[in-house]
């Protein structure tokens, strides 16, 4: 692999929304709350953002999203555009902030994510949407749905390393944990194995229980020049980047069990000049108990068919050997689409500044965010650091 | 209510001509000698465009499985528990099919299946599915 020059942008502000269920918002309202909230975080105003880049959004699905949030928000930025890539959008659009900030094409750039698919369309709906990432002809005609192609992943898994259901439904109590230490988390009540466990089948084996929720919601985050960054409040440092794009449809997955994580957490880590090892928080995309155990192992973390007994021993937990998730995640936190990748990217910085409250990871200097689309088809991994 | 059946396009069309006839085609590459299962007007693994259709002796192995028992849209819903699996045929490409047939709900990893035609909607549209061998 080509050594790349080390990367010097800085992440400035991070904001999110509310959560959860929110009654009269719109997809574009909870835009601006985003960027209002993470211009004040940064202490920056809208005429300091001369880039802008916007996700995509179901309730408002839009050719040019990004011109649409501009003109809503009233900012003519010199460099706008939409990014589109699932589940990794929000880590995909840091890393593009990261490259324009670095070759000088802008000073400040705003990543700005949010959606209402929860009050703006039914639960129906919103699943129905989500299964366009299956291919139209050759696997939506079949029933193809996102939870039921991750079951396809989970049912490989488990039948290659043979671990137990425990083990899958520790990663949801791990997550939810979390979430109830943070006041703005959509689900907070305490969560046993059992309860997890004997949740109704979604698609076997992933039960109710090991799926993400959905969520209305927003989340921005804005990177800066590094000289640009003097005059902000607390800047992060964005140490590595890398993604891995293997497959859009399931079906052409090149492995049931190796996706591009691999590659996009090699990449990062090796642009940061660190390893797994010295990872000190972890906040990975978790749509399914399954995304989260796949990824841990695929990125190094734990060998292979041995994550879920380490979420199962407190690994994952504050105090434990990699903190993860430690806002709750998408399967209790939130997930709001693009919002729901940057959600994380929003918690490591809060992690790396010391203002994570009562999940604050003691001594947290180096945190790895990782965004996954689709069907663990595209992948974006982050290493970022304490300024 | 009736599931859905495919819209064909200009690349994906003799795979579904040839499957109102019971017949399964995949696409071959003349130049590096790969099968592929989503027809493309190029090959997927040289980018060459000598591509031939050839039939499948229409045998295979499931890959992975799910019992589906929440359908991402209603037609689906009515046909609740269904099986979505990742079958690899023998020619070396892996389509996405329904275990169909009595003993479905009994799919497991590595089982032998035979690809059959199920007729779908009011023109009975044959869709590609799967059956569990019974040897």
């Amino acid at each position: 692999m080509t050594l790349r020059k080390q990367h010097s942008a800085r992440i400035t502000g991070v904001a999110d929304t509310a959560m959860g269920e929110l009654p009269g918002s719109t997809a574009m309202g909870l835009h601006a709350e985003a960027a209002n909230a993470a211009l004040t975080d940064a202490g920056l105003k809208a005429s300091d953002i001369d880039g802008v880049l916007c996700g995509y959004s179901m309730t408002v699905p839009h050719l040019m999203l990004s011109s649409v949030f501009c003109e809503y928000y009233g900012i003519s930025p010199t460099f706008n555009t939409a990014i589109q890539a699932g589940g990794a959008t929000a880590c995909i659009m840091l890393a593009n902030a990261v490259a324009l900030v670095e070759s000088g094409a802008c000073r400040h750039v705003l990543c700005v994510t949010g959606d209402n698919r929860l009050t703006g369309m039914s639960r129906d709906g919103a699943v129905a949407a989500l299964a366009t990432v299956g291919h139209p002809e050759f696997e939506q005609p079949y029933g193809m749905s996102v939870p039921a192609s991750y079951a396809l992943v989970a049912q490989a898994y488990l039948h290659r390393y043979g671990i137990s259901r425990d083990e899958l439904s520790a990663i949801s109590v791990a997550a939810r944990a979390h979430a109830a230490l943070h006041p703005k988390a959509t689900k907070r009540d305490p969560l046993t194995l059992e309860e997890v466990s004997d949740s109704r089948v979604i698609a076997s084996p992933l039960r109710l229980l090991d799926c993400c929720l959905i969520s209305d919601g927003g989340a921005a985050v804005i990177v800066s020049a590094a000289d640009a960054a003097r005059d902000t409040r607390k800047p992060v440092r964005v140490l590595g980047s890398g993604q891995g794009h293997t497959h859009e449809h399931i079906m052409a997955a090149p492995s049931l069990t190796e996706f591009g994580c691999k590659t996009s957490s090699t990449m990062a880590f090796a642009q940061a000049g660190v390893t797994a090892a010295d990872i000190d928080v972890a906040e990975i995309y978790d749509s399914f108990t399954i995304t989260l155990l796949v990824e841990l192992e695929s990125i190094g973390f734990f060998n292979k068919g041995e994550a879920g007994k380490a979420a199962l021993a407190g690994d994952l937990s504050l105090g434990g050997r990699l903190p993860t998730n430690t806002h709750g995640g998408l399967m209790s936190y939130g997930h709001s689409g693009a919002a729901g990748g940057a959600f994380h990217i929003v918690e490591a910085a809060h992690q790396l500044r010391g203002e994570a409250d009562a999940r604050q990871v003691d001594g947290a200097e180096l945190a790895f965010v990782h965004g996954d689309g689709g069907i663990l088809s595209a992948h974006c991994s982050l290493v970022l650091g304490q300024e | 209510m009736d599931l859905p059946i495919p819209t064909p396009n200009a690349d994906s069309r003799p795979y579904w001509d040839a499957a109102q006839q019971g017949r399964l085609v995949l696409q071959h590459c003349t130049a590096c000698g790969a099968a592929q299962a989503v027809p493309r007007s190029w090959c997927g693994k040289c980018q060459s465009p000598d591509l031939v259709w050839l039939d499948s002796g229409r045998r295979g192995t499931v890959a992975s499985f799910s019992i589906v028992h929440r359908g991402p849209t209603k037609a689906f819903r009515d046909h609740l528990p269904y099986v979505l699996a990742l079958v690899d045929v023998t020619e070396g490409v892996r389509l996405m099919l329904n275990v169909i047939g009595d003993d479905r709900l009994e799919t497991r990893i590595g089982d032998k299946v035979e690809i059959v035609f199920e007729p779908r909607g009011a023109d009975a549209f044959k869709m590609p599915q799967a059956q569990r061998n019974d040897a």
